[in-house]
């Protein structure tokens, strides 16, 4: 039973091996051109803005403003980007709203699940932070990335835990945290804050974010006057009722004119 | 669309002769926009999922129930859909209630919403009008406006206004025609 | 050629065919193997389960047969949800497997309708779940009863799903050992008309609930064949005071509950040496 590959005639490498000057494909396998590829990065659609945090004594506290927006469009002016997980963690997000609801969903059910152990053990931020870099990291090695900015914090026996997580599964902690624009406007000014006096007060912290969202708002085109202040401390996390930043237009008035 | 808070009673509005007003339970409809084809194969597989659930458990489906399976849906195939629905409806335990399932596949509860190419043109019309805890007939009135108004100044939108107006009774059907629509400024 | 068997060869053969699998009836209609592990239930540790007016209560006995066992680690009252609390009697091991399902179902419901998933619902599914485990030769039927609680809406709710995979609402179950005296003592209650408010008032000062009282003062008298052995109570709650979570009974009412008991077990036993 001579094949054709065992004439001399027709002789190559080996069989079915590779061709010289041919890409080679194992047996079985697609042999497909790339066609069969799938775009499946994702464009956000309806998304936040900046979230900050900063650590405190005692504690830590971040925020985040409540426009969905889509496009430029300030469509959903009235949403929380801000979640609880347990009694010593907090999670906030920018990016895209969408995936922040599916990560919250699968995070509740995660903790439902935790407690429903009851065996005394409860996650930390800092184990809820390592398991976040690894879903985020897993999925944009999947080219399926979460288009989101995590910022999560709480207190990790009894020390406060700040840490960052983009789309691409980059993760660091630090003592004052912002996402998108806010790395450029209000990080500079929380990390002057910081360094300078590393441990603020619970009233100095919240004055520094309040003037960050202020600064925020004058600058950030998709940012939006009505954020979430959260603050987690020994006693637990305290979501604040929607509240606004105070502005001044002021110096409208000595601007006349273009020139 | 709209809906009062207090009363429990919403209305729905979609327009042209096309019926984008879709039935996914008695008590619940949702508004479509996007792609016809997408929109109406989701719609499909929802009102199947609650048929299912309400012959499982003998009891009408809950609105959130409906929207968090469109939802579902829209967020899973967010990338090959073009699907911007609306779901909204009356249920025993929340009265009338309203969700609007955008693009990406998020999911909200709001007081009233707007979608469609034409919604564009009426925010402002909508922010400025639209007050907590209307009557039926304000409800009524504010979506016939708002629609009007949208159709007038969309390209892409026109010709008749359909509402629903659902309630624990059932829902009422409503078409105003291309020629009976409220009039407006029209310099 | 058949064997023709003789009449002694029936005597022995008829108790045995019948009960091997249960996918097999009797010829009076019934099916052995589901029989047999409800007597698994009823030779267990008995656990009870009342239902108020503002939640539904667990108590449960673990009897401590051994110096050597280490306490709390043999729990026979578990979180389905966070808002499902379940006790059980019988083959503990079934029963964690039961647990195991109930939670993924409950799962499942969040994820699909974004909503915790109902009582009602969930007793549903788990009654399939177990009645599927009677209809066939190659599993036995699971050697457990459990009974699951929530307080959904405002309202208390309680089902019991045996071995055989019957599910049915209650306002007291008792299963296992000692169900029938537990059951008698259920029923002295008014549980419709019982709140943890005036629990709270009747029993000065302390949050405590009657309903947990009760249960200590029916476990303990009708622990009476075993009360000289150790054991350790298992006190789970669901309702408006936990705001719709099942949680544990608070350390100190629980303390104070296991009082009480402890007392009226006292002055039982004192009227019974009176008596004597």
């Amino acid at each position: 039973m001579a094949t054709s590959n065992q004439t001399f005639g027709d002789f190559s490498l080996w069989q079915n091996g590779p061709q010289p000057g041919n890409i080679y494909n194992f047996p079985g396998q697609s042999t497909s051109s790339g066609n069969d590829t799938r775009q499946r990065t994702v464009q956000p659609m309806t998304t936040g803005t900046s979230v900050l945090g900063v650590k405190f004594d005692g504690g830590v506290m971040l925020a985040a403003d409540m426009l969905g927006s889509y496009g430029s469009t300030a469509r959903f002016r009235g949403i929380s980007r801000v979640m609880k997980v347990n009694a010593s963690t907090v999670l906030t997000a920018s990016g895209d709203y969408a995936d922040f609801q599916y990560l919250k969903s699968i995070m509740e059910q995660k903790v439902i699940e935790e407690n429903c152990l009851d065996d005394g053990f409860k996650y930390t931020p800092q184990s809820i932070f390592s398991w976040m870099t690894r879903v985020l990291y897993q999925r944009r090695s999947h080219q399926d990335p979460l288009w989101n900015t995590y910022i999560v914090g709480g207190l990790n026996d009894s020390k406060p835990f700040l840490g960052y997580i983009d789309k691409l599964g980059t993760a660091y902690e630090a003592n004052a945290i912002a996402s998108g624009f806010g790395q450029y406007i209000a990080l500079p000014i929380l990390r002057e804050l910081v360094e300078q006096k590393p441990l603020l007060t619970q009233q100095e912290a919240r004055e520094a974010i309040v003037k960050c969202m202020r600064i925020l708002f004058y600058r950030d085109a998709r940012s939006f006057n009505k954020f979430e202040i959260v603050t987690v401390t020994k006693d637990g996390v305290v979501i604040e009722p929607p509240q606004s930043a105070e502005t001044n237009w002021n110096v409208a008035h000595f601007v006349k004119g273009f020139n | 669309m709209a809906y009062d808070f207090g009363l429990g009673i919403r209305a729905y509005i979609a327009n042209r002769v096309t019926d984008k007003l879709t039935r996914v339970s008695d008590h619940i409809y949702c508004c479509r926009s996007g792609s016809a084809a997408d929109t109406q194969a989701v719609s499909d597989i929802v009102a199947y999922h609650l048929d299912f659930q309400q012959s499982e458990t003998q009891e009408a489906p809950l609105v959130k129930t409906a929207a968090n399976l469109f939802r579902q849906m829209c967020y899973r195939y967010r990338d090959q859909l073009s699907a911007g629905i609306l779901c909204a409806g009356w249920d025993k335990k929340e009265g009338g209630q309203v969700y609007s399932i955008p693009l990406g596949g998020m999911l909200i509860r709001q007081p009233f919403s707007i979608g469609g190419s034409g919604s564009s043109y009426i925010y402002g019309y909508v922010d400025s009008v639209f007050k907590p805890g209307m009557s039926r007939q304000e409800c009524e009135k504010f979506v016939e406006n708002s629609l009007a108004l949208a159709m007038m100044r969309d390209g892409s939108s026109g010709g008749v206004i359909r509402t629903a107006v659902i309630t624990e009774k059932g829902v009422e059907r409503k078409v105003i025609l291309g020629d009976k629509l409220p009039k407006f400024f029209e310099g | 050629m058949y064997y023709k068997p003789r009449d002694h060869d029936f005597a022995v053969s008829l108790v045995q065919v019948y009960d091997l699998s249960a996918s097999q009836f009797s010829p009076d209609g019934r099916v052995f193997q589901v029989e047999y592990a409800i007597k698994a239930v009823e030779n267990s540790s008995t656990a009870i389960a009342i239902r108020g007016k503002d939640g539904v209560v667990f108590a449960v006995e673990n009897l401590i047969l051994s110096k050597l066992y280490e306490k709390g680690t043999n729990k026979r009252i578990h979180n389905l949800d966070s808002h499902i609390g379940m006790a059980m009697a019988g083959l503990l091991s079934d029963g964690r497997s039961l647990v195991d399902v109930a939670r993924t179902e409950a799962s499942n419901y969040r994820m699909d309708y974004g909503s915790s998933i109902p009582l009602k619902t969930m007793a549903d599914r788990m009654s399939m779940y177990m009645h599927a485990y009677t209809l066939y030769s190659a599993v036995r039927p699971y050697g457990c009863s459990i009974v699951i609680g929530s307080y959904e809406d405002g309202n208390p709710q309680m089902y019991m799903v045996d071995p055989s995979g019957v599910a049915m609402g209650y306002y007291g179950i008792a299963i296992g050992k000692a169900r029938q005296a537990a059951k008698t003592e259920i029923e002295k209650l008014k549980m419709t008309e019982m709140t943890c408010r005036e629990l709270v008032k009747e029993a000065a000062k302390m949050l405590v609930e009657i309903l947990t009282l009760a249960f200590l003062f029916v476990i303990h008298v009708v622990h009476d064949e075993v009360k000289d052995k150790a054991f350790e109570l298992e006190l789970s709650w669901v309702g408006e005071m936990t705001g719709g979570k099942h949680e544990r009974v608070p350390d100190d009412l629980r303390a104070e509950a296991e009082k009480y008991a402890k007392e009226a077990l006292a002055e039982s036993d004192e009227s019974e040496d009176e008596d004597m």
